[in-house]
């Protein structure tokens, strides 16, 4: 156990600026943005002679509807996520990257006859690398994201406080910032398990191949998608090709995108702009564990992180 | 004394070569073997066979386990330096200690904190920004301070300058070697190891030709600084090798005659390297 634990660090130290710093980066960078936005706004309304002083939130609130508020409430909610999102896509890369990488690296850089000069095995190295792909790196993406996400609500609230808008109601009782964390939390067990088929993928490439892994981890499944469309083979099964691809060749190269299973009526739901906090109700529902999505796919990607632990075992060069 | 590698039939073929040629050879505790050959000669495939890092025919057995199937176990008690630049680029001497120290059940770190400390590396800098010696200092102080039964050093000291290789090999000698443990260690340097070493073995083409200690190599060998005028009587003796140094011809011999021997000429023991040199005529011929 504690083997493992200094085996997760050192992918940590490693990795330091793509685990860490890509995600706090990019939080900071939409906050700068915003800020700078905020103070852009503030100058222009100024400089234009515009004067709203003198406006009163509450009175204009007793002009709003319960369905204004509400619009007005899930607004701020999709805006707490925003940070979330963008930091999703980050993590999306910062995952892909690694895994495409992290077997490869060492046997080019030789450090592998350094680690397998320690009474380590295969198994609990390739494992260490797994944790830190579907554990760490989603963890503190996800942290990052909370963070930046109230830390955004709170810098527009003051800004709006300016103006006299009643703070308290800015952040507590419109918004979620509670509800939205729990949530954003609790996608993490699903994430995990989500993202073992890509994971396990792009490992096994990054054992097998000699070189060139990120391109043989990208061809081998979009030629085998072309070659299955263009043969129909999909037809014996009564499925179509897109079925293929959605869940062969897509669950193999983009499952390390964080709710990349929320079901499609879910996402429609949510850009057709249905309360933002109910699209979570797809998205951290355990029950979905269960269905074959998840199991099959948590099962081919233990396979073959199984056959990433063998190669490793015996391939040292190159 | 009791065996730590014994090698039977030990075989290793790639596609078009023989690496091992079903070899078999012994080396015991306390002994610092020499394991020398030419380039492409299967040292390298022997070692990587010893350390379980490639599959092989043939039976090997290393502190009793088989290196195939049992070597986490086996890592516990065997260290290696591979060559060296395998230490990965961005670890910091403080995060390579603390890792073996946390993940290596015979590290001691106050051990390998007195190493550290004869040398100039700090506990922040990195390997990437390091000289060649400098990685070594620091993957030696690594190994010194882990107690394994067996080291094996593949060409350690490739790429040091002289400074680095003395120290290399006198560090191994006066802070880590004693009688339990076992060293083995190919180089091309071979004036460097002769006088450390208490084993030698010549490989070539997958072959063991030469497997000896140093005591007996005295015994077995000579050279013999021979005029003209005898230096057809020496040539009758069947030498392994002649040479000419300032009108005068050396011959080396192995096994013949010390009176007879002594008879033609001046007797020396034959240096590592002129044996070496001597035994593989022809190799890249």
């Amino acid at each position: 156990m504690k083997t493992f634990y200094w085996l997760v660090k050192r992918e940590f130290w490693e990795n330091r600026g793509s685990f860490l710093f890509a995600p706090v980066i990019c939080g900071g960078v939409v906050l700068l943005l915003t800020l700078m936005g905020v103070i852009a706004g503030e100058v222009f309304r100024s400089r234009a002679g515009v004067h709203v002083s003198g406006m009163d939130f509450a009175q204009l609130r007793s002009h709003l509807d319960a369905g204004d508020l509400d619009k007005f409430s899930m607004a701020l909610d999709i805006t707490m996520l925003v940070p979330s999102m963008l930091i999703g896509l980050v993590l999306f890369f910062v995952v892909f990257f690694y895994c495409t990488n992290t077997l490869a690296d060492e046997r080019r850089d030789r450090s592998i006859l350094f680690w397998k000069s320690l009474p380590i095995s295969d198994r609990a190295t390739v494992l260490s690398k797994v944790v830190s792909a579907v554990v760490v790196a989603p963890v503190i993406a996800t942290l990052a994201g909370i963070a930046a996400g109230l830390a955004l609500l709170v810098l527009l609230a003051i800004a709006a406080s300016f103006h006299g808008v009643n703070l308290w109601e800015m952040l507590w009782s419109l918004p979620h910032p509670l509800r939205i964390t729990a949530h954003l939390l609790s996608n993490l067990p699903l994430y995990v398990v989500w993202s073992l088929p890509t994971v396990g993928w792009l490992m096994l490439c990054s054992a097998w191949a000699r070189s060139k892994q990120f391109l043989w981890a990208l061809a081998l499944p979009i030629g085998s998608g072309i070659l299955v469309g263009w043969f129909g083979l999909m037809d014996l099964f009564h499925r179509g090709t897109l079925w293929y691809w959605k869940n062969i060749v897509g669950r193999l190269l983009l499952s390390v995108f964080p709710g990349g299973w929320m079901p499609d009526h879910a996402l429609g739901m949510a850009m057709g702009g249905a309360d933002a906090s109910r699209m979570f109700v797809s998205l951290t529902d355990y029950s979905l564990l269960l269905t074959p999505p998840f199991l099959i796919g948590a099962v081919a990607g233990i396979v073959m992180i199984a056959g990433a632990i063998w190669l490793r075992r015996w391939r040292v060069d190159g | 004394m009791s065996a730590i590698v014994t090698a039977r039939n030990l075989g290793k073929r790639y596609k078009n070569t023989v690496a091992l040629d079903h070899v078999s050879f012994q080396i015991e505790s306390g002994r610092i073997v020499g394991l020398i050959g030419p380039n492409g000669a299967g040292k390298t495939t022997a070692l990587k066979a010893i350390l379980g890092l490639t599959d092989f025919q043939g039976e090997l057995n290393v502190l009793g386990l088989d290196p195939r199937t049992q070597r986490d176990k086996l890592m516990e008690q065997v260290c290696f330096i591979a060559d060296v630049a395998v230490l990965p680029r961005w670890i910091r001497v403080r995060e390579a200690v603390d890792f073996v120290a946390n993940v290596h059940p015979r590290f001691s770190r106050a051990k390998c904190e007195a190493f550290l400390a004869r040398t100039k590396l700090t506990p922040d800098m990195r390997v990437k920004q390091m000289s060649k010696g400098m990685i070594v200092q620091l993957h030696l102080a690594l190994v010194m301070a882990i107690d394994a039964r067996l080291l094996v050093l593949d060409e350690p000291t490739l790429g040091l300058d002289i400074l680095y290789r003395k120290q290399f090999y006198q560090s191994l000698l006066e802070d880590y070697f004693d009688e339990h443990k076992t060293i083995v260690v190919t180089t091309h340097q071979v004036e460097e190891v002769e006088n450390i070493l208490t084993d030698l073995m010549f490989i070539r083409d997958g072959k063991v030709v030469l497997d000896t200690d140093m005591e007996s190599l005295g015994d077995r060998f000579a050279e013999v600084m021979v005029g003209a005028d005898r230096a057809a009587a020496a040539r009758a003796l069947k030498p392994l090798d002649e040479r000419q140094v300032f009108g005068k011809s050396i011959f080396l011999f192995d096994g013949a005659d010390r009176a007879t021997l002594e008879a033609l000429g001046e007797v020396r023991r034959p240096s590592v390297s002129d044996l070496f040199v001597a035994t593989m005529k022809g190799t890249y011929a």
